[in-house]
């Protein structure tokens, strides 16, 4: 075994080893490992690149803080995830991960010239750097910066893995597991509330997994105390006890973002499972415990491998059995530095000094170590490290009294530990929108009132201490369940807690070093790269709001969200500025606390499940004929039926000529179907649409057009009258939710007297379009009860009756100019009576048609599709149907718009149909329309193309176009300025086919 | 079905089969699962969207059987037949298979003169069956609402949305869902739950 791996002690399994690969070097570990502690455990620090100088770095932390130790894990891409926290990796066998941000390796990285060149890159070098010549930014800047910056690649491969989402309630939820979380969920989970408790890491326990071996807690140790607390806790069946869970946003309503990793941790996972899920908790009320963050110093060269914080490697040592080194120097303005120096001496690693900043350290835990014999400097700093792949020296100066250094004194040593004290974890409750306020004591922020159901306990809340930990976690809990409504099984409780005192400190800031500032770089970020000298620089430069200086120099600004750089940067500003600390105010916490995957927000959402596919009844028999399909809104519609051999406008033109010439049959399922019925169905229709209703006899149909209240046509589509009060109305595809909601709106809003009501019937009924000469023919077999004769069923009728014994609501309507029926039958039947049709139908050479060919149809004989014709600003009269108005009607919506002058100038743009002059040139849609194609550019553009074919009943292309005044340019020859050319067309009326509508009649 | 079809195809000696048996289920090819968390399709049935005042709706329950719910969100039921609350002047009506004509004629007989809406939604509709301890939990994997049975207790139906589809869920037994979705929407539906089976079915 590695002499970095203690014989004895942790929370590792020793009896199971593991064995995984880093950069591509075989290591040993065991379950109960993180990559950084196995890592550690084999005496490897240096585990990356920084970010823009290239230097090596090591791991600095034990948890989510982690700033350095950025590694890409997976053995393949489809499974690959860059920017993982070595520190929160939890070690499996077989793991693969490898650094980043290095080339061609890490011990020798070309990008390390960086570091030389660092005098060239200045906070905000890009802006200055970058700026001329233009052309060049897109060319060569961009490109150049984009490769060369950034830490992971993204992987190539798409995500092999699954990712499920839950929603969940409870009445109070805790964050955070460590002794104020469990005492929290103790407190709240015995009164038979709806607990849920989540933390970050492998087990429960927090800070009391690398407790010291003499902590007690009512006589029991740390880990016996957790073990009992969990315990009790799964006994309760309204508890849910979430492992490996963060807790990354806090939304409004005490609505919370929880990401679970189900299986990263396991070699073989089990199929069934997920590989994460994301939890969305609503909670009536929020504990927050979710601890405090060692803060680093700033010193030169403060970002060596081997730079840890103090509480980290103590927590390497006693909660991993890791050694981190073998020779510590201790810099430090905290007495928990001290405590780290304890355990790491009895983890056999040599103390060679512990430098406090601090003029006395004077406490219980500052005597405990002067006991064991290990030497303690007060008023002394560190002032920087010596080393390239991993630090071999410190210098350790006294502090004079006007608060510089003096002078150093050399250590040799393999580890360097720095604490500058803890800043409370207040992300979550800044998220929540809570006001924090600062502690001189701590020299951090803690919470203040949130407008949220929370509260915060234990360090966050800026608890020191473990027995004050603990009754403030008991308080919390007890005051989060009582809130929730729960009263009754809560008592106090007194505990007993063996600890040492800590006198706690603090420091935020640049530490004093006496050296050239121009030759020292003294990490603030060290995920950006940023120093005290860039802050400094921003300042000289100008800026002063902390959000300001942040941007500038990007501190803050990485994967950690500044979670060690925020307060020290605020120190630094504080001292360049002269300004207290909270008049500089804080940077606001933005979710997530740490980085989630984009798997776990996509969730089920993907490939197949991505969208709802709405697909009719004859879908499928659509889909066995080879037809190609076209996504209308959700709908998955048959777009043409291509033969051997044939593409879309082969088809088109074969489909498009057996219509005419014979009969097609088309699935017009997806239609919009609202059924309006009431004593007042008539007078409703009256104010909805434009057309007038009371005399349409029952039986008979009409087409309908719908304006907005601005008076702009929303939708069209034709209207059965299938009794007195009952009317069967049809929508287009797309904007059937649409005309739903806006009657809807009306009848509740405007007109809740009425006694009409809406019910949506689009997919109660299959409709299938017979449209031809032969139209009548196909049908006539097939329906015993209605008569179809032209006499008995003229076109615009509905008679209902039944077609091959089932029950059906047929119209005689017609979309394309041919004599048409349209067979509503109810859904399930669909397929059925579409076979049934269909081998009917083929006795006249029959096709089934798509959308494409409905859509040249149309065109011919000038029928506006809405959305095509018209965008939302054209009024009836724009498009052809000032005849569809009730002229009569009192009122009905977008009556009054109308009324105003502008909507009927001349000058609005019409519809019109356009035939290209050379007879063949089909135009594009959307192409604009000029009037003098001499004009200089731009050119005035008087209209648009809306529509445009190929017809080849009529052997030339037509366009329908919406042109300005163009119903008196009828005749005249225009203009379509495409690129390369110049199309000219003549201007004629929108209808082009059959004219007098013979056919429609027959 | 096509075979059948096709020997009725002999020149113009053409006559439409009786296809009143013929139904084809936007679910059907998803029938017969079986797990822990058991997910079914439903079997057809008889569905009515009701809507009106006071008299109609009293008038309703009496001409139905079933007294309809005035209680926000909640299903009365008896003799097959379930009245369940949707909105202040809507319910949905629900019976056996095979009766949409023949009962939609008496029930508007018995409501004649009475303002009132009945439309028939029996082919619009399709419901999914979920049962097994896990079967709010696969509900909960897309839908926000709180199935805990103290919130959502047996009885009590609400349109809600699951994932991006409008669907009805209504609790018919501690571990028991009745889900309403249009047709279209099913297979989505079914492919989501599919998902939550996966993990939740072998427990």
């Amino acid at each position: 075994m590695s002499r970095f791996r203690l014989p004895k002690g942790g929370r590792i399994d020793r009896a199971r080893p593991i064995s995984f690969r880093f950069d591509g070097k075989s290591y040993g570990g065991f379950v109960g490992d993180t990559l950084a502690s196995a890592l550690i455990a084999n005496g490897v620090h240096l585990v990356g690149r920084s970010f823009k100088y290239h230097r090596p770095r090591g791991i600095m932390t034990a948890g989510a803080d982690e700033m350095n130790a950025l590694v890409g894990v997976g053995a393949d891409q489809t499974r690959y995830t860059p920017n993982m926290r070595a520190t929160l990796v939890e070690l499996y066998h077989g793991l693969v991960a490898e650094s980043q941000n290095r080339w061609p390796s890490l011990g020798f990285d070309v990008g390390a010239v960086n570091d030389f060149l660092s005098p060239f890159f200045p906070a905000g070098f890009y802006y200055k750097t970058f700026m001329w010549p233009k052309p060049a930014w897109k060319q060569l800047y961009e490109p150049v910066i984009r490769a060369a910056a950034g830490l992971g690649k993204a992987p190539t491969a798409s995500d092999a893995d699954r990712y499920m989402q839950c929603y969940a309630h409870c009445d109070v939820l805790v964050v955070g597991a460590g002794p104020a979380g469990l005492a929290a969920a103790l407190a709240a989970a015995e009164t038979g509330a709806r607990v849920i408790l989540c933390d970050e890491q492998r087990e429960f326990g927090g800070s009391l997994l690398a407790s010291d071996t003499d902590t007690a807690i009512d006589g029991l140790s740390a880990i016996e105390w957790v073990a009992k607390a969990v315990e009790a806790l799964a006994r309760h069946e309204n508890v849910t006890l979430l492992t490996r869970t963060t807790a990354f946003g806090y939304y409004p309503h005490n609505f919370l973002g929880l990401i679970e990793r189900v299986t990263d941790h396991v070699a073989q996972p089990d199929p069934a499972l997920p590989r994460e899920r994301l939890w969305q908790v609503r909670a009536k009320e929020v504990v927050l415990a979710t601890g405090a963050l060692e803060r680093p110093l700033v010193f030169p060269e403060n970002d060596r491998p081997g730079v840890m914080l103090a509480d980290a490697a103590r927590t390497y040592a006693a909660r991993y059995a890791a050694r981190p080194g073998t020779r510590a120097v201790i810099a430090t303005a905290h007495d928990e530095a001290y405590r780290a120096a304890l355990t790491l001496k009895q983890a056999g690693v040599q103390i060679a000094a512990i430098a406090d900043m601090r003029p006395q350290a004077e406490g219980e835990w500052p005597a405990a170590a002067r006991a064991a014999g290990i030497e303690v400097m007060t008023g002394t700093a560190i002032t920087g490290t010596r080393g390239r792949m991993r630090v071999s020296g410190a210098t350790l100066a006294r502090i004079k009294g006007d608060g510089t250094a003096e002078k150093g004194e050399q250590f040799a040593c393999d580890l360097v530990l720095m604490s500058g004290g803890f800043t409370p974890s207040v992300h979550l409750f800044s998220q929540s929108k809570g006001k924090l306020i600062y502690d001189e004591g701590l020299k951090a922020f803690v919470p203040g009132a949130s407008p949220e159901r929370n509260r915060s306990a234990g360090a966050c809340a800026g608890e020191t201490g473990l027995h004050a930990t603990l009754e403030s976690g008991y308080a919390a809990g007890e005051g989060a369940v009582r809130a929730a409504g729960f009263g009754g099984g809560l008592s106090g409780r007194s505990l007993t807690v063996t600890e040492k005192i800590s006198a706690g400190g603090g420091f935020a800031g640049a530490v004093p070093h006496g050296r050239n500032p121009s030759f020292v770089k003294a990490f603030v970020d060290f995920q950006n790269d940023s120093t005290s000298k860039d802050i400094k620089l921003a300042t000289r430069e100008g800026f002063l709001s902390v959000e300001h200086v942040k941007r500038y120099t990007t501190t803050g600004m990485a994967t950690d969200q500044g979670k060690t750089s925020n307060m020290n940067m605020l120190g630094i500003l504080s001292d360049t500025l002269g300004k207290p600390i909270p008049e500089i105010g804080i940077t606001t916490f933005r979710p997530p606390y740490t980085p989630v995957t984009f798997g776990a927000f996509a969730g089920m959402s993907r490939g197949e499940l991505f969208d709802p596919a709405r697909r009719t009844a004859i879908h499928d028999w659509a889909a066995e004929q080879g037809a190609a399909f076209e996504d209308v809104s959700l709908w998955k519609r048959a777009h043409y039926f291509p033969q051997a051999g044939e593409d879309m406008h082969a088809a088109v033109n074969r489909e498009c000529k057996a219509v005419r010439e014979s009969v097609g049959v088309f699935d017009a399922s997806t239609l919009g179907k609202i059924e309006v019925v009431g004593p007042d169905a008539a007078e409703f229709m009256n104010r909805m649409y434009i057309n007038a209703w009371t005399k349409l006899e029952p039986g008979r149909c009409r087409y309908g057009v719908m304006c907005r209240e601005d008076g702009f046509v929303m939708d069209d589509g034709v209207v059965g009258r299938i009794a007195a009060d009952r009317f069967h109305v049809t929508t287009t595809t797309g904007g059937a939710p649409a005309v739903l909601n806006m009657m809807e709106d009306y009848l509740q809003t405007e007109w809740p007297d009425l006694n009409v009501w809406l019910t949506s019937t689009t997919e109660q009924w299959a409709v299938i379009a017979v449209q031809g000469p032969n139209a009548r023919k196909v049908l006539e077999p097939l329906v015993g009860d209605i008569d179809l004769s032209a006499a008995a069923m003229p076109h615009m009728s509905v008679r209902e009756g039944h077609i091959c014994g089932v029950q059906t609501r047929l119209f005689r309507v017609s979309f394309t100019g041919e004599l048409g029926f349209e067979v509503n039958v109810p859904a399930d039947y669909g397929r059925a009576v579409w076979e049934a049709i269909w081998a009917s139908a083929r006795r006249f050479d029959a096709v089934a048609y798509g959308t494409e060919t409905m859509h040249v149809l149309r065109a011919e004989k000038g029928f506006i599709i809405v959305g095509q014709e018209t965008d939302g600003t054209a009024t009836p009269d724009d498009v052809g149907l000032t005849w569809a108005i009730g002229k009569l009607k009192k009122d009905f919506v977008g009556k009054r718009s109308l009324a105003r002058a502008q909507m009927s100038n001349p000058q609005r743009k019409q519809l019109v149909g356009l035939l290209s002059l050379d007879n063949r040139s089909v135009l594009e849609e959307g192409a604009q329309i000029v009037a003098n194609p001499n004009e200089p550019v731009p050119m005035a553009m008087i209209g648009h193309v809306t529509s445009s074919y190929w017809s080849s009943v009529l052997g030339h292309p037509i366009a329908l176009a919406m042109v300005k005044g163009g119903r008196v340019r009828l005749g005249d020859t225009l203009h379509v300025p495409m690129p390369g050319k110049t199309l000219q067309v003549k201007v004629v009326e929108p209808v082009f086919f059959d004219k007098e509508g013979a056919r429609l009649n027959d | 079905m096509t075979e059948f079809l096709g020997t009725e195809l002999s020149g113009t000696e053409f006559s439409g089969a009786n296809l009143a048996n013929a139904r084809t289920g936007a679910l059907d090819r998803f029938a017969g699962a079986a797990s822990a968390l058991v997910v079914t399709p439903g079997d057809p049935a008889t569905r009515f969207i009701f809507r009106g005042g006071k008299a109609a709706q009293a008038a309703m329950g009496d001409a139905f059987g079933i007294a309809l719910p005035v209680q926000s969100c909640r299903a009365a039921t008896g003799q097959s037949r379930a009245a369940l609350w949707l909105g202040p002047d809507e319910w949905l009506l629900t019976g056996e298979d095979g009766q949409a004509e023949t009962l939609f004629a008496a029930l508007e007989s018995a409501l004649a003169g009475v303002p009132h809406s009945l439309v028939d939604i029996s082919h619009r509709n399709i419901s999914i069956l979920l049962s097994g301890p896990k079967a709010a939990a696969a509900l909960n994997t897309a839908c926000p609402l709180d199935l805990a049975l103290e919130s959502f207790p047996v009885g009590m139906c609400t349109r809600t949305v699951f994932g991006k589809a409008e669907v009805l869920i209504w609790r018919t037994g501690d571990t028991l869902f009745h889900l309403e979705t249009w047709r279209s929407f099913g297979p989505y539906i079914w492919g989501l739950l599919s998902l939550a089976q996966r993990e939740y079915g072998a427990l």
